[in-house]
């Protein structure tokens, strides 16, 4: 057997943008593993520059077409601390309610379209519904009533128009939001369904120490607001993001890769989540995590699979509960009036922690803007992970190897084109 | 009878969010019976199997920034039938072209610590500029249906039933009252082009042209409305142009016309 080799994968697919791998072995043993990605830069905070407060929601959007609402979340929260604003009550809700869509959206379309097939061998989701025509048809279902939330609230699915700082342009009808009902409810039990379905894939035996980062709120499962904790005793608000995190740039990559300062790679996303909130989670959430054996403090990064689909059921379960209680609001928006500041908005996108920090001049016009995606995030663990993978299965046929680090890296369902976007695998063995 | 060919797509992607190619995925009640018709030759996004071109459609996401996605586009021509751009990054070279109107060197620094890692060209370019494209889908994001109809003209050698006039006559055929009229919010409607189903306007907010200019946008005379009737200043004005289509030709020209 050769001793040094390298395995690559010069163009991931199934994920969202362009990037790839690059494992090096070296006398049999693996020594490095890149996540590389070439996505084109598209330099955003530099387009934010000279514009006006209120464009931000619009033009972060256009960030990422699979999670544009977390964009637009994450800016107006900001923009409304800095003018001492708070949306909550019934608008606050109405945020909520369309955000948990696209946390439908988005998962089903990773558990069933992109990351299921993994498991089971399929090349993709059209192939695995020849097998299984009705379990896919199941995840479109789930996907497309997500997209309806979206729609429904913004006005479409990719880069909804009803959303501004301070609140909506139009606020739904309670009869609107009525119609909706049945759907969701149908899908919460397609989504309890998800999750007995994603507990029996079958699972690489992999486990590592990893510092989980997630918003945590006292009283709800974080997703608009809390601050940001971890499992290794991090509890900070959102402002102090920069004093324990930084982003660094590697030559490999056109994402900036984030690190906890001190101790490093960390990992965000519905595993952190579900790890560090699981007491905050719908109780039919919860009963499903405890009757498919997945507890709070799960290490396995490919059981994510699952936690997404609890995720999903409990973003079910709130959107009814929201629909139930909604009332129409008085006004679709809040009152604003631009004031200079440094401000911070942190939200929690499908992939993970979505933060954004502005300087705004008095007049609200943008004076410098710093965004950190999820992706860039979770490279380093994504790196670590792959690294400790290939070590495990150096034994594996190449074709066999490369799969499942394929696959290892599909688990933090990586936005590549938030992160900046090209994914590419290369396992190189001399 | 040997069976027929499934004529192949591709789907490609440049610098863009992946909203656009996510729209053939949104097609969830489309998408099985597109999969039986034709065969997804090449669609990373949602597929790892990669058959070999030649292709017969090739859906082109995203605008050319880069050096190397120069040569890879010739490649997509080579490889393919018919080219169809898709978006306004592809189309118009997206929000991102809003780094025609600096200097990208300094956009770089604002961006990266180590700016000499990064390829970049100084314009964010339309595929058109590049290659010969069939046709051109707008939006941002597209519409999906648009999506659906133009793949079924193509595979039936006919052209596609896509609108070229004014938002304007969405508005009208929907019933919204016009928000620029009743209510005095700026509204780029009379310059866009219609697709979206005239979505912001029926929210009670101005278009802001995710579908960009229309055929023989009037936008002299729509900024004279916005300055002399609704107050807009010059930088309002230039900002509302340099939008998601910002290097499109007319709105170019227009927002620089606001320069202050």
């Amino acid at each position: 057997m050769k001793s040094s080799k390298t395995i690559k994968v010069d163009y991931l697919s199934r994920v969202e943008g362009e990037g790839g791998l690059l494992i090096k072995f070296k006398n049999g043993e693996a020594v490095d593993a890149k996540f590389k990605i070439f996505e084109p830069p598209r330099f955003f905070e530099a387009m934010l520059r000279g514009r006006s407060y209120t464009e931000a929601p619009d033009i972060t959007a256009r960030i990422c077409g699979i999670c544009p609402v977390a964009y637009m979340m994450s800016s107006s929260q900001a923009m409304e601390t800095a003018l001492g604003v708070k949306v909550d009550g019934q608008l606050g809700s109405l945020r909520r309610l369309i955000y948990f869509g696209e946390w439908i959206q988005s998962h089903a379309l990773h558990i069933y379209m992109l990351h299921a097939p993994d498991f089971l061998g399929y090349q993709d989701a059209i192939q695995l519904a020849g097998d299984y025509p009705e379990i896919v048809q199941r995840g479109l279902e789930m996907k497309k009533a997500g997209n309806e939330i979206v729609a429904l609230v913004g006005g479409r699915e990719v880069h909804p128009v009803n959303l501004k700082v301070g609140g909506f342009y139009k606020v739904p009808a309670k009869q609107d939001l009525d119609s909706l009902i049945e759907r969701i409810k149908k899908i919460r039990d397609a989504a309890y369904e998800t999750v007995r379905w994603t507990s029996t894939l079958p699972f690489p035996d992999f486990e590592q120490d990893y510092e989980f980062v997630a918003l945590s709120h006292p009283r709800e499962y974080a997703i608009l607001e809390g601050n940001l904790v971890s499992n290794k005793g991090l509890n900070i608000p959102v402002s102090q993001f920069e004093d324990h995190f930084q982003e660094e740039h590697v030559a490999h990559s056109t994402s900036l890769q984030a690190a906890i300062k001190q101790r490093g790679a960390y990992a965000v996303g519905p595993l952190a989540r579900f790890n560090l909130n699981f007491e905050k989670l719908s109780p039919v959430a919860r009963q499903a995590a405890r009757e498919v054996g997945l507890q709070p403090g799960c290490r396995n990064p490919f059981k994510s699979i699952i936690a997404r689909s609890i995720e999903t059921l409990h973003a079910c379960e709130e959107s009814i509960n929201i629909i139930n209680d909604y009332e129409v609001p008085e006004k679709p928006a809040m009152d604003l009036e631009p004031r200079a500041a440094t401000c911070y908005g942190s939200t929690e996108a499908p992939r993970g922690i979505c933060w954004h920090r502005y300087d705004l001049a008095e007049n609200g016009t943008i004076s410098a803007a710093g965004i950190v995606t999820p992706t860039s995030q979770n490279q380093k663990v994504i790196e670590k992970d792959l690294l400790e993978l290939v070590r495990k299965n150096g034994h594996l046929a190449d074709d066999k190897l490369t799969w499942m680090c394929e696959q290892a890296v599909r688990n933090y369902d990586p936005c590549i084109s938030c992160s900046c976007h090209f994914l590419k695998l290369k396992i190189e063995r001399e | 009878m040997p069976a027929k060919r499934k004529p192949k797509i591709a789907v490609w992607k440049f610098a863009s969010c992946d909203g656009c190619q996510l729209s053939l995925l949104n097609c969830e009640n489309e998408l099985l019976t597109l999969s039986r018709q034709v065969q997804f030759a090449y669609f990373p996004e949602g597929f790892r199997h990669v058959s070999k071109g030649p292709y017969d459609i090739s859906l082109v996401e995203g605008s050319i920034t880069t050096a190397h996605d120069e040569k890879r586009v010739q490649r997509v021509r080579r490889v393919s039938k018919t080219v169809v751009a898709i978006g306004a990054c592809a189309a118009a070279g997206g929000i991102q072209a809003l780094r025609n109107f600096k200097d990208v060197q300094e956009f770089m620094r604002l961006v990266y610590a180590t700016p000499e890692y990064i390829d970049a060209l100084g314009k964010s370019t339309p595929i058109s500029d590049h290659i010969r494209v069939e046709y051109e889908l707008r939006g941002c994001p597209i519409n999906k249906y648009q999506l659906i109809e133009l793949i079924c003209a193509v595979l039936n050698g006919r052209n596609p039933v896509i609108p070229s006039y004014s938002l304007c006559m969405e508005c009208k055929r929907k019933g919204t009252v016009c928000v620029t009229v009743a209510r005095a919010i700026p509204c780029l409607g009379p310059v866009t082009q219609a697709g979206c189903g005239a979505l912001c306007p029926s929210y009670q907010r101005g278009c802001y042209a995710c579908f960009g200019p229309k055929e023989t946008p009037n936008t002299r005379a729509l900024s004279h409305w916005w300055r002399d009737r609704l107050a807009v200043s010059p930088v309002a004005i230039m900002r509302a142009y340099r939008g998601v289509n910002p290097y499109a030709e007319p709105f170019r020209k227009e927002s620089e016309a606001h320069e202050v």
